[in-house]
C-alpha cells in the first residue's frame, strides 16, 4: 500500500450509494479488477476496496467504500460517508424508483456528509438500453447485447438522459450514465472525481476550508457526457 | 437396496465404553471424558456443544437407514408392513472373508428407527431384514444375466472394493430380480433426480401457461424449504417463484394454524414417501418437506439453522418489534438480500453436510507446534475490540482466537461457513468486507461485525493479500479467509491493522506456507490414513471438542449423488444411535452395497462405512486402526484449546 510514484499521490475516500441491485459492485469490481459478474449476489455489509487512479500531475488512491443497498442497512451508512470527500450515487436507468432512491441519498449527503463532498450520480445499466453501442466504442459487444434482445427496440431505458442530466445541474453533481457490463464510462467516472476533488482537501485537511472550493470547473460533461446525451437526444423522446 | 440385511449389534464391541451419553456432554463434565481421551483436553473445550433439537419423533415415515444405493428404479423390497424377520447365516467365502446373509426367520423388527436401535440382536444371530423375500431356493444361475445390469444406477460401494464374491454377488442380483414390477414407494428417495434437484424453477408466465410444467418440476424437487409468517405471508421458499407456490403458503397456514388455535401444535406428517415437518418460531412457520428419508429431528435441526439465519439477519429484538407492531409484516423486504444465504444454507442440508448433522466443525490438520505458532501470531496481534479471530482455510478452521469466558457456537460459525463458503457472495466482490451480523448462540438481541479477508492459497501471497482474485476460477477449497469479529462498529481499520499484522507475521514464519500447502493437499484417503483399510469413508466426532474429521470422498464418493447416498447412510445411522431411548453404543449395518457401523462412547461418535462384503471383524479392526491413528492425531486434528485470551 506504499505510494511508490514519484507524483504526488495522495488517498480520497468514496463512498458508493443507491438502491439494491443497481449495480454499485459491479461498477467498482469492473473499475478494481476490470471483470464483470453476470447476477452477482449481493453485497453483505459493506466491502473495502482500493484503487489507484492516475492523472497526468498526480496519483489518487481511491479507498472505495461500497456498501449494499438492501433497506436494513441503511442507518449504517453515516459511518462510510462520514468523512468521504466524495460519493457516487448509483441509480438504475431502467428503474425510476431507484433515481429517487438516488435522490434521497444526495439530499442526505448534502445534509450530513462533509461540506464539500464531490458526488457522481450515476445512471448504470446503459448495456440494457440501445444507445450502448452509439456513446462508446464496443460495437461489437453491443452487437452482441442487441442481438440477445428479442425485441426491435430492446430499450428498457425508463429514465432519460435529460431528466437526470437537469436533476444533477441543479444540485450540482457529476453526472454520467455508464455500463458496468461493457466498461462504457466506468473509468471515466472515477478520473473525473478524482479531478473534481479540490487540492486543499487532499492535503488531508477535511474541514470547513475544504468546503466551498469548487474544482468542478472541469466540467465533466464536456468531456463524458456527449456521447450519451448526444444518443439520448435522438432516442430520448421516444420514450 | 436398503436394509437387505441388517443386525443390530449393542453387545460385541461395547468393551471400551465407560459411559453411554445420549445427549453431547456439556462442556462441565470433564470428569466423564474417558480414558480415551486423556491427554491434553483436561482445559475447557473450544466450542459448546449445540444443544439437540428436539426428540426423535417415532413417525411413519421410512426413515430408516438405507442404503446408498437407493437410486434403482425398480425396488424390490417389501413394504413395511410386509417385513419378515430372518435368521442370519453366516458364509465362509473362498477368500477368507465372510459374509452374511439372511433366510426368513421368525422375528419382526420395526422398520423405523427406534426399531434399528433397540432392535438388538445376539451376536448368534436374528437380524431384521427387509429385503430378499424371495424364495431362496430360487435357481441362483438364471439370474447371472442380469447380473451387472444396473449400468450406471450400480452401487457407488460395490466396485473397486474387495469383490464380492460370486455367491454373493448373484445373491443380490437375485434379491433385485424378485419383483421387477412392483416398486415400493418407501423404499430408497428417488435420487435419480438429485442433479435436477438444483436446477432454478423459472417463473411463472401467465402469458405462456407454463404453470403446469413448472408445477411438476416443482413436485419432483427432492426437498423444499418453505417460510411464511404466522398471517400466512410468504417469506422464503427454495423453490418456485411466489405465483407458483402461493396457494401451498395458504394450505399451509391454515394447517398448521388449525393445531396452533387447537393447542396442539403440529410437529409433521407424512404423505407417501414424503416427510412434512413443521417448526414454529413466534411469528414465523417454518416448514419442511423432504423425500430424502431425514428424520425429523434431522429435519428441525435443518428448519433452526434457517431460522438462525433469519435473526442473523434481523436479530430476535428486531423480528418481535417488526410483527408485534404489524401482525402482517412483509418480511421478504427486511430480508432482502438474503434469499442467496437461505438457499445456499438449504442446499448445503440436501446435498448432505457433516458438519451440519454432528453440529461439529472440521479443522484443518496441522503439526500441534505449527497450530501453537498461529494461536500465538492471533494473540500478539490482538487488538483491543477483537471479540473472536478465526483462521479458515478450505472451509476448515486453523485457529480460534476467542476471549476466556466466550466459546464460539457451532451454529453461528455454521452460518458464517455458509455466508463466506457456499454463498459467494462476500467473496465476490474482492477487497476486504465489513458485515453486521448475529450470531444467535452468542446473542440473539444485537450485532456483532465482522472483518473479512481472502487470502488465495494457490498463488503468491504478495500480490493477492492486496487483490484478492474475484474471479470464481479460484475454488473455494483454496481460499484462506481471516475473519476477525467485534462488538463495536467503528473498529473496521482497528482490525484491517490487525488482519495485516498477522498476515505479516505469519508470513515471516513460514505459517501462511504451511496454511498453503495444507489446504493444497487437501483431506487425505482413509487408505492413506491407515493403510489397508477396508473402510472407505468414516465420521470421526470429538465430543468434548465438537469438532469432527473425516477422510477425502474422492475416489468413492466424488460425485454430488454418491456423496449424498454416503450421507443419507450417515443419517439413518446418526439418527440411530441417538434415537431416544436407544441406549446404543454401537450398530453393525448391513446392506447389500455396504457394511458400516457407528461406535459410540462419551468422548467420541464414530461412523464407517465399507464395502458390502467386508466381515464384520474386518470392519471392528478397521474401525479400531481409524480410531487409534485418530487418537495419534488428536492434536493435529483437532483445535484443542485455542488462543484463548
Amino acid at each position: 500500500m506504499a505510494d511508490s510514484t514519484p507524483k504526488p499521490s495522495s488517498s480520497v475516500k468514496l463512498v458508493l450509494l443507491g438502491e439494491a441491485a443497481v449495480g454499485k459492485s459491479s461498477l467498482v469490481l469492473r473499475f478494481v479488477n476490470n471483470d464483470f459478474q453476470e447476477n452477482k449476489e449481493p453485497t453483505i455489509g459493506a466491502a473495502f476496496l482500493t484503487q489507484k487512479c492516475n492523472l497526468p500531475t498526480r496519483t489518487i488512491k481511491f479507498e472505495i467504500w461500497d456498501t449494499a443497498g438492501q433497506e436494513r442497512f441503511a442507518s449504517l451508512a453515516p459511518m462510510y460517508y462520514r468523512n468521504a470527500q466524495s460519493a457516487l450515487v448509483v441509480y438504475d436507468l431502467t428503474k425510476p424508483t431507484s433515481l429517487i432512491k438516488a435522490k434521497h441519498w444526495v439530499a442526505e449527503l448534502q445534509r450530513q456528509a462533509s461540506p464539500g463532498i464531490v458526488i457522481a450520480l450515476v445512471g448504470n445499466k446503459l448495456d440494457l438500453t440501445n444507445e450502448a453501442g452509439a456513446s462508446n466504442s464496443l460495437g461489437d459487444d453491443a452487437e452482441s447485447d442487441a442481438a440477445d434482445g428479442e425485441d426491435v427496440d430492446g430499450d428498457a431505458r425508463k429514465v432519460s438522459t435529460a431528466e437526470a442530466q437537469s436533476y444533477a445541474e441543479e444540485e450540482g453533481l457529476l453526472f454520467f450514465e455508464t455500463s458496468a457490463k461493457l466498461g462504457t464510462n466506468v473509468t471515466e467516472v472515477f478520473t473525473a472525481i478524482a479531478n473534481a476533488i479540490p487540492e486543499t482537501s487532499l492535503k488531508g485537511i477535511r474541514g470547513p476550508g475544504a468546503a466551498a472550493a469548487p474544482a468542478r470547473t472541469e466540467d465533466p460533461s464536456r468531456v463524458n457526457l456527449t456521447g450519451p446525451r448526444d444518443s439520448a437526444s435522438k432516442e430520448g423522446c421516444a420514450c | 437396496m436398503p436394509l437387505d440385511e441388517r443386525s443390530t449389534d449393542a453387545s460385541e464391541h461395547a468393551g471400551p465404553t465407560s459411559i453411554d451419553t445420549e445427549e453431547e456432554s456439556d462442556s462441565g463434565n470433564h470428569s466423564r471424558v474417558d480414558k480415551n481421551n486423556n491427554k491434553g483436553e483436561k482445559q475447557r473445550p473450544p466450542l459448546p456443544p449445540r444443544p439437540k433439537a428436539g426428540l426423535l419423533q417415532s413417525d411413519a415415515s421410512p426413515n430408516s437407514p438405507q442404503s446408498v444405493k437407493g437410486l434403482r428404479p425398480s425396488l424390490q423390497s417389501k413394504p413395511t408392513t410386509a417385513l419378515s424377520s430372518v435368521d442370519i447365516q453366516t458364509l465362509s467365502f473362498p477368500d477368507g472373508s465372510r459374509g452374511t446373509f439372511s433366510t426368513p426367520g421368525s422375528r419382526l423388527v420395526s422398520e423405523s428407527v427406534m426399531g434399528l436401535s433397540t432392535g438388538t440382536s445376539t451376536p448368534s444371530g436374528k437380524a431384521s431384514r427387509a429385503g430378499i423375500d424371495m424364495d431362496d431356493t430360487t435357481s441362483l444361475i438364471s439370474y447371472a444375466p442380469t447380473l451387472r445390469g444396473n449400468g450406471d444406477l450400480e452401487s457407488l460401494l460395490d466396485s473397486g472394493l474387495d469383490s464380492p464374491s460370486p455367491a454373493w454377488k448373484l445373491l443380490s442380483t437375485q434379491s433385485e430380480a424378485a419383483n421387477p414390477f412392483e416398486s415400493f414407494e418407501y423404499e430408497g428417495p428417488s435420487l435419480h433426480s438429485f442433479d435436477k434437484e438444483f436446477d432454478e424453477i423459472e417463473a411463472v408466465d401467465t402469458k405462456r401457461g407454463n404453470e403446469e410444467e413448472l408445477l411438476i418440476q416443482w413436485k419432483s424437487k427432492l426437498k423444499h424449504y418453505i417460510i411464511l409468517s404466522s398471517a400466512g405471508k410468504p417469506i422464503y421458499s427454495r423453490h418456485g417463484d411466489q405465483n407458483l407456490i402461493n396457494g401451498y403458503i395458504g394450505i399451509i397456514q391454515t394447517i398448521i394454524s388449525f393445531f396452533e388455535s387447537a393447542k396442539d401444535p403440529l410437529l409433521g406428517f407424512t404423505a407417501g414417501n414424503t416427510r412434512f415437518v413443521v417448526v414454529t418460531q413466534g411469528p414465523l412457520y417454518l416448514f419442511a418437506i423432504s423425500k430424502l428419508k431425514e428424520t425429523d429431528a434431522q429435519l428441525r435441526a435443518q428448519l433452526d439453522a434457517l431460522y438462525m439465519q433469519i435473526l442473523s439477519t434481523l436479530t430476535l429484538s428486531n423480528l418481535t418489534h417488526l410483527f408485534t407492531n404489524r401482525p402482517n409484516t412483509d418480511l421478504r423486504r427486511p430480508l432482502e438480500g438474503t434469499e442467496t444465504l437461505l438457499s445456499s444454507l438449504s442446499d448445503t442440508f440436501t446435498k448432505g453436510s457433516a458438519s451440519s448433522l454432528l453440529s461439529a466443525l472440521e479443522c484443518l490438520k496441522i503439526r500441534k507446534t505449527q497450530r501453537y505458532v498461529i494461536n500465538n501470531t492471533m494473540l500478539k496481534a490482538r487488538t483491543p475490540n477483537l471479540l473472536y479471530g478465526l483462521i479458515v482455510a478450505g472451509g476448515r478452521l486453523v485457529s480460534v482466537a476467542r476471549p476466556k469466558r466466550h466459546s464460539l457456537h457451532p451454529g453461528d460459525l455454521q452460518l458464517i461457513f455458509n455466508m463466506l463458503f457456499e454463498a459467494g457472495s462476500v467473496k465476490a466482490g474482492g477487497g476486504e468486507n465489513w458485515i453486521p451480523l448475529c450470531l444467535p448462540g452468542f446473542n440473539n438481541r444485537g450485532y456483532l461485525y465482522m472483518y473479512v479477508s481472502f487470502i488465495s492459497a494457490r498463488e503468491n501471497a504478495e500480490n493477492v493479500a492486496e487483490r484478492p482474485s474475484t474471479a470464481s476460477s479460484v475454488s473455494q477449497e483454496d481460499e484462506i479467509a481471516i475473519l476477525l469479529i467485534s462488538a463495536e462498529k467503528e473498529s473496521f481499520f482497528e482490525l484491517k491493522e490487525m488482519r495485516d499484522d498477522i498476515v505479516e507475521q505469519l508470513e515471516k514464519n513460514g505459517s501462511m506456507d504451511i496454511i498453503k500447502k495444507a489446504v493444497r493437499v487437501g483431506r487425505s484417503s482413509a487408505t492413506e490414513m491407515v493403510p489397508g483399510t477396508p473402510l472407505r469413508h468414516f465420521l470421526y466426532k470429538s465430543r468434548a471438542n465438537v469438532q469432527f474429521t473425516m477422510p477425502s470422498f474422492s475416489p468413492d464418493f466424488g460425485s454430488a449423488l454418491a456423496r449424498r447416498k454416503l450421507m443419507n447412510l450417515y443419517h439413518a445411522l446418526h439418527a440411530s444411535a441417538h434415537a431416544k431411548h436407544a441406549h446404543t453404543k454401537v450398530i453393525h449395518c448391513i446392506s447389500t452395497d455396504s457394511v458400516s457401523l457407528v461406535w459410540t462412547t462419551a468422548s467420541f461418535e464414530f461412523y464407517c462405512i465399507a464395502g458390502p462384503n467386508t466381515s464384520r471383524a474386518a470392519l471392528a479392526q478397521g474401525a479400531n486402526k481409524i480410531i487409534q491413528w485418530v487418537k495419534r492425531e488428536e492434536e493435529r486434528l483437532f483445535i484443542i484449546g485455542g488462543a484463548v485470551f
